[in-house]
């Protein structure tokens, strides 16, 4: 470096900590060196979190939350959409990666989060990551929830009706919030621009916030890895972990492959296949919203479909109280029951490597369990596999599991027979 | 562990033809950005060439006319408003119209296709308000004593002629714009579309 | 591990329909100048009088071969500017009375109507063919996709006036269901059944075209886009294995 850029940095350096991020995030972060698959999407989680950020700055430039009709009687937020895909140069492209980004942020962050209980990520000194990662994951429903209002079609405002007036079911208060939340009797105006506006200002602040907290808290401890030991135990000469490598440039450039790798497949959906089968843009929502006619089938999009069925496996009134308030719990409880795994796992080991079959058996059990939840949220009450299978039932069952794993972890997670963690990575 | 310090030759085109790769990425990305920020289809069809009847159009009147939400002035001059462009003609900063504020065949004394009729967008050069016609000469127009007739830009004070021709030592740099225009019947203007662009 | 993908994998194939089956044609669509020509001549003569197309410009016809005059002399009926879109002069309320429910916007109306049965334009290119005379009906038509349907058969000119044979049975519940089924026209239209389909195939094409005309443009977009990624997979995977050599 020429001696006046050296002058340059040094100046800055003694009033910011430019130098010192640099390194402590980047050139002098040590992670494991034994980063396999399932270590790509962190960065790719922050990677469309960008897109969605540029994108939606872009969108918000010509999108207008207006429920009114205009002169063809299209509701504007609708029509918005369409001048969008057709009238701004290139407007289509920055919608579609908008629309299919919101997808994939969601693959994404599930898979972050398998990964997370396939090596005990969450476990001991990690458990504020996870903390702050489950309520990333709460913020991002909000998000995607409030955002998939504003094309205001009639997937759009049913589904903000049914999941608005899920609030109504709390005891006493449930009817005001619910009308509190919407601003108006029944999704409208109001509700649109309410949700506009958190969708672009509040949730993402919040999000970026979250997000900041999550990385902060990581590089503190340091990453976990595959096989679950802790790489700072073990520091060489150097004072540097030995099984640790720098983040950059190692972890960069391995970063920028899974980048390309994931841009492949996402470039494939935004410009092959942008309605993901009905998936990512639903075709109910190709038609403006209206008030008085509910389409015949109300799914929430793909992401929410297993959380919707822990809240229509609820079908008993208890203590007194509806179904309906039982069902809004077990779906807030699926998703808050994340944040207290940490507390719920006792297992000696992180790593599924070193497992027992409990541990293995159980979580393949509850990934399946929570695709048939997701594959019957989609599906009206009334499905039945191969039309004989009534779909109902066996959701209450896989909901039931749901639960049971995360509540009986304690006892079954100290029960397993592990095999002894190695000293150093393996690799 | 210093990267620079191990770099060799293959490391070194490997990372320049990937940056360069990834930089060809960050530029096509950026196309549909931009061009999103560029006008619509609406704006565009909004902003169509307009046709404008000058029929009624008195001697010595002024019309006003949208063209792409812009003011456009259509001025039908009297032979004595002609004549104080040549008073005007050593006033002006740009008395030949050499900068191209107009079509070429609107580059001539009266900066017209006819001579008696101006089409010009009422901009002001400066910074875009729209100036105020003072027809009426000397001290009547209130603008000064020896005023040959023009317009007036309230906003910063340039002073136009009655050719959109900017004065000397006033803060707007340039005549007023003459807009692409056709004459699609003796007294029917389209404005917007001169057939050679 | 690959347990739990496969699994994942498998979920998908239990989609079975489910709930009321809906047997649709499939449409053979096509993105032919020629065709989608045709289909734009008969959207603006049959449909554009009740249904607009309110964000799709007349300009973009250019797209499919018309030129600017072309556009102007033989398709123009609503508009003075080519830069508008089809909009239609009817007045909502007044639809309403007259149809029960005012016309929907035909601009993406290919892109609503995918459902699990098929694409949005085997539902048009269905329905479009499944109407038949009904005394019943305000408007003297039912159809056979869309039950009590508002819209009358405007294309019965070029079809002929098709019947139907309906048929209810028992179907051992207690209930009664119907069998549909539509008879060829009594009398004849302008065309002979092979043409009319071919016309509503066109008119369809011109739909989907018109619910998504950038649709080529981006899947061309899109090759282009996959490949320069291909090459780009590339050199970051050498440039990540060239680094990666130090790491033991």
């Amino acid at each position: 470096m020429t001696t006046k850029a050296q002058a340059v940095l040094d100046w800055v350096d003694a009033r910011f900590p430019l130098t010192s991020s640099i390194k402590g995030h980047l050139t002098e972060y040590y992670a494991p060196k034994n980063f396999n698959f399932w270590y790509f999407f962190g960065s790719l989680a922050l990677l469309v979190l960008v897109i969605q950020i540029v994108t939606g700055i872009f969108l918000v430039m010509h999108y207008k939350p207006d429920a009114a009709l205009n002169a063809s009687g299209i509701p504007a937020a609708f029509a918005s959409v369409e001048y969008i895909m057709r009238d701004v140069p290139g407007g289509w492209i920055i919608r579609y990666l908008h629309s299919t980004g919101a997808s994939a942020f969601f693959v994404v962050v599930y898979l972050h989060m398998f990964r997370g209980l396939l090596y005990g990520s969450y476990r001991k000194p990690r458990e504020l990551i996870w903390v702050f990662g489950t309520l990333i994951f709460l913020a991002l429903m909000a998000e995607a929830f409030m955002g998939y209002l504003l094309p205001w079609g009639q997937m759009s405002f049913w589904g903000a009706q049914v999941i608005v007036n899920l609030f109504s079911a709390i005891p006493v208060i449930g009817p005001d919030l619910s009308i509190v939340i919407r601003g108006d009797f029944v999704v409208s105006d109001a509700t649109l621009n309410r949700f506009f506006s958190f969708h672009v200002i509040a949730v993402p602040l919040i999000l970026i916030g979250l997000v900041v907290a999550h990385i902060v808290a990581l590089h503190e401890v340091g990453s976990n890895n595959p096989d679950g030991v802790e790489i700072k135990k073990k520091k060489g000469a150097d004072g540097h972990p030995l099984d640790g490598i720098p983040f950059h440039p190692y972890y960069t450039v391995k970063d920028i492959v899974g980048v390309v790798g994931f841009l492949i497949v996402f470039s494939f959906i935004v410009f092959f296949a942008p309605e993901g089968g009905g998936y990512f843009l639903e075709y109910n929502n190709f038609i403006p919203a209206d008030p008085l006619k509910t389409p015949p089938h109300i799914a929430p999009v793909w992401y929410f479909t297993p959380f919707y069925s822990l809240l229509r496996a609820m079908v008993w009134p208890l203590f007194g109280l509806d179904a309906k308030f039982w069902g809004v719990v077990a779906m807030g409880a699926g998703v808050v029951i994340l944040a207290f795994l940490p507390w719920l796992d006792r297992s000696p080991v992180k790593s599924i490597r070193y497992r027992g079959p409990i541990y293995k058996s159980l979580l393949t059990l509850f990934v399946i369990a929570f695709g048939i939840l997701g594959f019957l949220g989609t599906k009206p009450p009334s499905y039945a596999f191969f039309g004989v299978i009534p779909g109902a039932p066996v959701a209450q069952l896989f909901s039931l599991y749901y639960f049971l794993f995360f509540i009986t972890m304690p006892w079954w997670s100290k029960m397993d027979k592990c095999k002894p963690e190695p000293e150093r990575v393996t690799g | 562990m210093s990267v620079d310090q191990k770099m060799d030759g293959g490391r070194r085109q490997l990372l320049l033809a990937t940056s360069a790769a990834g930089g060809v990425a960050a530029v096509a990305v950026a196309v549909p950005f931009v061009g999103s920020l560029t006008p619509s289809e609406r704006a565009k069809a909004a902003g169509a060439p307009v046709e404008v009847d000058i029929s009624k159009l008195q001697p010595g009147q002024m019309m006003t006319v949208e063209w792409r939400g812009k003011p456009v002035w259509i001025i039908n001059r009297t032979k004595e408003m002609l004549d104080s462009l040549k008073k005007t003609d050593e006033l002006v900063s740009d008395p030949n119209s050499d900068k191209p504020q107009q079509p070429a065949y609107a580059k001539n004394e009266t900066r017209s296709i006819k001579p008696e009729i101006m089409v010009a967008v009422g901009i002001c050069t400066h910074l875009g308000c729209s100036p105020s016609d003072k027809f009426k000469t000397g001290a009547e127009s209130g603008v000064s004593a020896d005023w040959p007739g023009g317009f007036l830009c309230p906003c910063h004070g340039s002073t136009f002629d009655l050719a959109g021709r900017v004065f000397k030592n006033k803060p707007a740099p340039d005549n007023l714009e003459v807009p692409p225009h056709k004459y699609l019947a003796d007294t029917k203007i389209l404005i917007g579309e001169d057939g050679k662009a | 591990m690959k347990k739990l993908l496969t699994a994942l994998l498998f979920t998908p194939l239990m989609a079975l329909a489910n709930g009321p089956e809906l047997h649709l044609d499939k449409a053979p669509i096509s993105t032919e100048p020629a065709a989608l020509q045709n289909g734009a001549k008969l959207f603006v003569n049959y449909c554009l009088n009740c249904h607009g197309a309110s964000y799709m410009r007349y300009n973009r016809l250019q797209q499919i071969g018309l030129s600017e005059q072309m556009i102007k002399d033989n398709l123009m009926f609503t508009a003075d500017k080519i830069g508008e879109p089809m909009r239609i002069a009817m007045q909502r309320d007044e639809a309403k009375a007259w149809f029960g429910a005012a016309p929907p916007d035909l601009t993406v109306i290919s892109r609503s109507r995918a459902s699990e049965f098929g694409s949005g334009a085997d539902w048009l290119y269905t329905y479009l063919r499944s109407f038949y005379r009904d005394d019943k009906r305000p408007t003297g038509w039912n159809n056979k996709v869309f039950e009590n349907v508002g819209m009358p058969h405007v294309l019965y000119e070029l079809q002929g006036e098709p019947t139907a044979k309906i048929n209810e049975h028992d179907d051992g519940h207690g209930g009664k269901s119907k069998e549909i089924e539509i008879e060829a026209p009594a009398k004849p239209g302008k065309m002979t059944a092979e043409e009319y389909d071919h016309a509503v195939a066109d008119l369809v094409s011109y739909l989907v075209w018109m619910g998504e005309p950038m649709a080529e443009t981006r899947k061309s977009i899109g090759t282009a886009v996959i490949a320069f990624l291909g090459l780009l997979f590339v050199l970051s995977y050498l440039l990540k294995k060239n680094y990666w050599r130090d790491v033991h």
